[in-house]
């Protein structure tokens, strides 16, 4: 029962999630600013652009850091479960990536394979190997 | 593995949250592991050894 900090483990972990929630939130508002300042704010000037991209890079950092201390803080069993849901993401995104791509290049699909769609992809099969996870183990 | 630890938890009128408070897990873990859905690191069943000042294989057993 607790630690170093005084604080109780549930403790910490609710303090390690709260803080990748915010650097996460920190990390997309700086995205979604390169993209709308971009064409509303600085009427396309390259140097703020790349000077927002930039920032928005630091922040990611400062992100994967928070992830990084957040699946520190887990229990075993904890990340047993994240490292199950990110082997699927990993591999969903891997296969479907390569494939939605190909079919971007051979021209079978009308539309511009996007790297957001990929993003989604990932978020929504990590999300399910969580929920796999959870109910695997209950 | 087998395990004693919903008996001994039990003994000491403890809930899961209780054991995973003191042992510093989620009690989805207890419950995993009582369950024997999920085998503890041995870390960790040393943990629960110290805890309930028994052996190690007092509490865990191969089956």
């Amino acid at each position: 029962m607790g630690n170093d900090s005084g604080m109780s483990w549930q403790q910490q972990n609710n303090r390690n999630v709260r803080r990748l929630g915010m650097w996460t939130a920190a990390w997309l508002v700086s995205l979604a600013a390169v993209f709308f300042g971009h064409k509303y704010l600085w009427d396309g000037n390259q140097a703020f652009t790349a000077g927002v991209v930039a920032i928005n890079v630091v922040i990611g950092g400062f992100m994967i850091w928070a992830n990084k201390q957040h699946l520190q803080g887990l229990d075993e069993l904890q990340r047993k479960m994240q490292l199950e849901a990110m082997g699927l993401s990993l591999g969903v995104g891997m296969v479907l990536g390569f494939a939605y791509s190909a079919l971007d290049s051979t021209g079978v699909i009308p539309f511009r394979a996007e790297i957001s769609h990929l993003a989604v992809i990932m978020s929504l099969s990590y999300l399910i190997g969580l929920v796999i996870g959870v109910r695997k183990y209950q | 593995m087998k395990n004693r630890l919903k008996v001994l938890r039990a003994e000491r009128d403890w809930t899961q949250a209780d054991l995973a408070e003191r042992l510093d897990v989620s009690r989805q873990t207890i419950n995993a592991i009582e369950k024997g859905k999920f085998d503890p690191s041995l870390p960790l069943a040393f943990k629960a050894a110290r805890l309930f000042e028994l052996a190690i294989e007092d509490i865990f057993q191969d089956e």
